[in-house]
C-alpha cells in the first residue's frame, strides 16, 4: 500500500489553521482493476460463455420442469432415509459439539499459558475445518464402511471445527475473575473451568451448535451421494434412475423438513439470547 | 424482531444473610430436567445411526493408516506437476469457479434480497421471497450441477454456475440484513437538500452497504472454496472429481498430494480473507 500512495500522490489541502492534511488516493481503481483481472483470468480457465448460456440456458429447466407434479405415492419410501437423515445430523452434531468443550478449552489463550499446546491444538481445528465434509464422509465410508455411521462421524468432525473454533474465541473473551478465583481457592483448571467459564460461554456455545445443527441438515443430506447414508441415498438413485417425479417430492419433503428444522432452532435460539 | 428482555427483580432484601440469599436463588430444576430429558431421547433415538452400516467387514484401522501415511507422504510428482493434470492447475480452477461463482451469485442474489427486505417491500411479498430463497438453497448442489451439465456439458462451466445458484441463499439472507440496517435518515436528509434518486443511491446507499456486502462476498468465497470439492463428484470440474477417483481407486499418496494442496490453499485464502474482512469492518 506504501508503494501505491508513492504513485499515486495523496493530494494536500491547507486547512484554515495553516495545518497540512493529506487525502490519500481512492483504493477503488486497484480494487477494480483487481477485480478485473481476477474474472478474465476465471472466465479464460472455466470457459464461461454467455452465449451458451442464453442458446442452452431453457435445458436447465427441463429437469426441473419433470419434477412436476411429484410422486405422492413415493412419500412412505422417504421417512426411512430421511429420519435416517435427521439422526446422523442429530447424534453428528451433539458429538461433535461435546468433544469441542475440551479441545475449545486447550486452545484458549487465556486458560493455557503454554503456546505450544494452544498453536497445535489450533492448527487442528483450522485443518478439520478446511476438510470439505463430503471427502471426510468418503474417507469416514472407507473406514466405517457404507452407511449412516460413516455420515454421523463426518458430520461430528466438521461440528467440533466449526463450534470448537467459535468456542475458544468466546472463551477468550471471558471475565476470567471467577476463574481465578477459583482457581486461588484451589480448585484445579478443569473444576475451574466448568464452574467459572462455562456458564459464561454455555448460551453462545449452545447457540452456535443450534446454528450448526441446522447447516447440519443440509450437509447430511448431500453425504449419502458418497454412501454415507441418509437421503442423498434415495435422491442419488432415482436421479440415476431419471425419476425426477420422485426426485421432486424427496426435494420437497426434504425442504420442508428444513424449514420446520430452521424455525425450532431459530426459536430456540432466540429464547436463549 | 429485537424484544426487550424481561428481568426478574433481584430477590434482595436488607438485612438478608449471604445464605439467605443463596436459597432465593433462581430455581431452574423443571427447565433443566425438561432439556436433559429430551436430550436423553434424542441421543436413543439417533444413536442408533452409529449402527447403520450394511455389514461389509472393511478392515477400517488399514484404511485408517494408509490414508493418513498418505497424506504425509503426498505424491510429489503430482504436487509439483504444471500442466492440466497437476494440482496447481486444478487448485487454480477450483479458485476460478469459486472466485466467478460467487461473483455471479452475487449478482442474481441482489434482486432476491431487495425483495426480501420488509423495509424495500411490503411484508408478505418479502416473506414470498425469502420462502423462495430457501426453496433454492434446499436443493443440494449435486442436483443442480446434473441440471447444468445439461446447459454446458461437464467441465468447469457447470460448476461455476451451480456454485453462483448455491451462493445466492447465503448471500441474500446476509445482503437482507445490511439492507435492513439500512439508515433511513441519511436519504431523508438528502431528500431535502434535493438530491435526485441517483445520487440518493450513490451517496445515501452505497456507501452505508458496499463494506458489509464486500465482506459477505469474501466470507463466501471462502466457503465456496471448500464446497467446490463437491462439484467433481458429478463432473463439474474443480478439484473435486481426481480427489474422489483417487481415493475410490486407492491411491493414496495421489489423495494425499491433492487433500494438502486443499488444506494449503484454503488456509491461505482464509487468512487473506480474515484480514480484509477485518479492515472492511474497522472501515480502512
Amino acid at each position: 500500500m506504501a508503494l501505491y500512495d508513492k504513485i499515486f500522490k495523496p493530494k494536500e489541502y491547507t486547512l484554515a489553521n495553516g495545518k497540512k492534511i493529506e487525502e490519500k488516493a481512492s483504493r477503488t481503481p486497484l480494487v477494480l482493476l483487481i477485480l478485473l483481472v481476477a474474472s478474465i483470468v476465471s472466465i479464460k480457465v472455466t470457459g464461461f460463455n454467455l452465449t451458451t448460456l442464453a442458446k442452452r440456458g431453457n435445458q436447465f429447466w427441463v429437469i426441473l420442469g419433470k419434477m412436476f407434479p411429484p410422486d405422492p405415492g413415493y412419500i412412505p419410501s422417504i421417512w426411512g432415509p430421511l429420519f435416517d437423515t435427521i439422526k446422523m445430523s442429530i447424534i453428528g452434531s451433539l458429538v461433535g459439539a461435546l468433544i469441542a468443550i475440551p479441545v475449545a478449552m486447550l486452545a484458549s489463550s487465556n486458560i493455557i499459558k503454554n503456546k505450544v499446546v494452544i498453536v497445535v491444538v489450533r492448527l487442528l481445528f483450522s485443518i478439520a475445518r478446511t476438510l470439505p465434509t463430503l471427502v471426510t464422509a468418503l474417507i469416514a465410508t472407507f473406514i466405517f464402511g457404507l452407511g449412516t455411521t460413516a455420515g454421523s462421524v463426518s458430520i461430528a468432525i466438521f461440528t467440533f471445527a466449526y463450534v470448537g473454533k467459535l468456542l475458544y474465541e468466546q472463551i477468550e473473551t471471558v471475565d476470567m475473575g471467577p476463574f481465578e478465583a477459583m482457581e486461588a481457592m484451589g480448585c484445579t483448571k478443569v473444576r475451574a473451568f466448568i464452574e467459572s467459564v462455562l456458564p459464561q460461554v454455555l448460551p453462545g456455545y449452545l447457540s452456535n451448535s443450534l446454528y450448526c445443527f441446522e447447516g447440519n441438515v443440509r450437509y447430511a443430506a448431500i453425504l449419502g451421494y458418497v454412501g454415507a447414508g441418509g437421503i442423498g441415498l434415495i435422491l442419488n438413485s432415482e436421479i440415476g434412475w431419471r425419476n425426477y417425479s420422485r426426485v421432486g417430492m424427496i426435494l420437497i419433503i426434504l425442504f420442508i423438513t428444513v424449514v420446520i428444522i430452521e424455525y425450532l432452532s431459530y426459536w430456540l435460539r432466540e429464547k436463549l439470547s | 424482531m429485537k424484544k426487550e428482555k424481561k428481568t426478574k427483580p433481584s430477590p434482595w432484601k436488607p438485612g438478608m444473610t449471604i445464605q439467605e440469599m443463596y436459597e432465593a436463588r433462581p430455581k431452574m430444576w423443571i427447565v433443566v430436567t425438561a432439556v436433559l430429558v429430551i436430550m436423553a431421547f434424542l441421543i436413543a433415538w439417533s444413536s442408533t445411526a452409529f449402527k447403520g452400516t450394511d455389514g461389509t467387514e472393511v478392515d477400517g484401522w488399514a484404511v485408517a493408516k494408509s490414508i493418513i501415511s498418505g497424506i504425509f507422504h503426498p505424491s510429489t510428482s503430482l504436487l509439483f506437476n504444471f500442466t492440466t493434470e497437476g494440482v496447481p492447475y486444478l487448485l487454480l480452477e477450483t479458485l476460478c469457479i469459486a472466485f466467478l461463482g460467487t461473483l455471479v451469485g452475487a449478482v442474481l442474489a441482489i434482486p432476491f434480497a431487495f425483495l426480501g427486505a420488509t423495509n424495500v417491500v411490503p411484508k408478505p411479498i418479502a416473506l414470498v421471497f425469502r420462502t423462495i430463497v430457501m426453496a433454492i438453497r434446499t436443493i443440494p448442489a449435486f442436483v443442480y450441477g446434473l441440471m447444468f451439465i445439461r446447459v454446458t456439458g461437464p467441465g468447469p462451466f457447470a460448476g461455476l454456475l451451480t456454485m453462483s445458484v448455491c451462493s445466492i441463499g447465503m448471500i441474500s439472507k446476509m445482503f437482507i440484513e445490511s439492507i435492513e440496517d439500512l439508515d433511513g435518515r441519511i436519504l431523508e436528509s438528502l431528500d431535502a437538500s434535493g438530491c435526485t434518486t441517483f445520487q440518493k443511491i450513490r451517496y445515501g446507499i452505497v456507501p452505508q452497504i458496499s463494506a458489509d456486502f464486500a465482506s459477505t462476498l469474501i466470507y463466501r468465497f471462502d466457503m465456496n472454496l471448500r464446497d467446490t470439492t463437491v462439484l467433481g463428484l458429478v463432473g463439474a470440474g474443480g478439484i473435486g472429481a481426481p480427489l474422489v477417483f483417487a481415493m475410490n481407486c486407492y491411491k493414496w499418496d495421489q489423495a494425499g498430494a491433492i487433500l494438502v494442496g486443499l488444506i494449503i490453499l484454503i488456509l491461505i485464502i482464509e487468512w487473506f480473507s480474515n484480514k480484509l474482512r477485518n479492515r472492511l469492518a474497522r472501515g480502512i
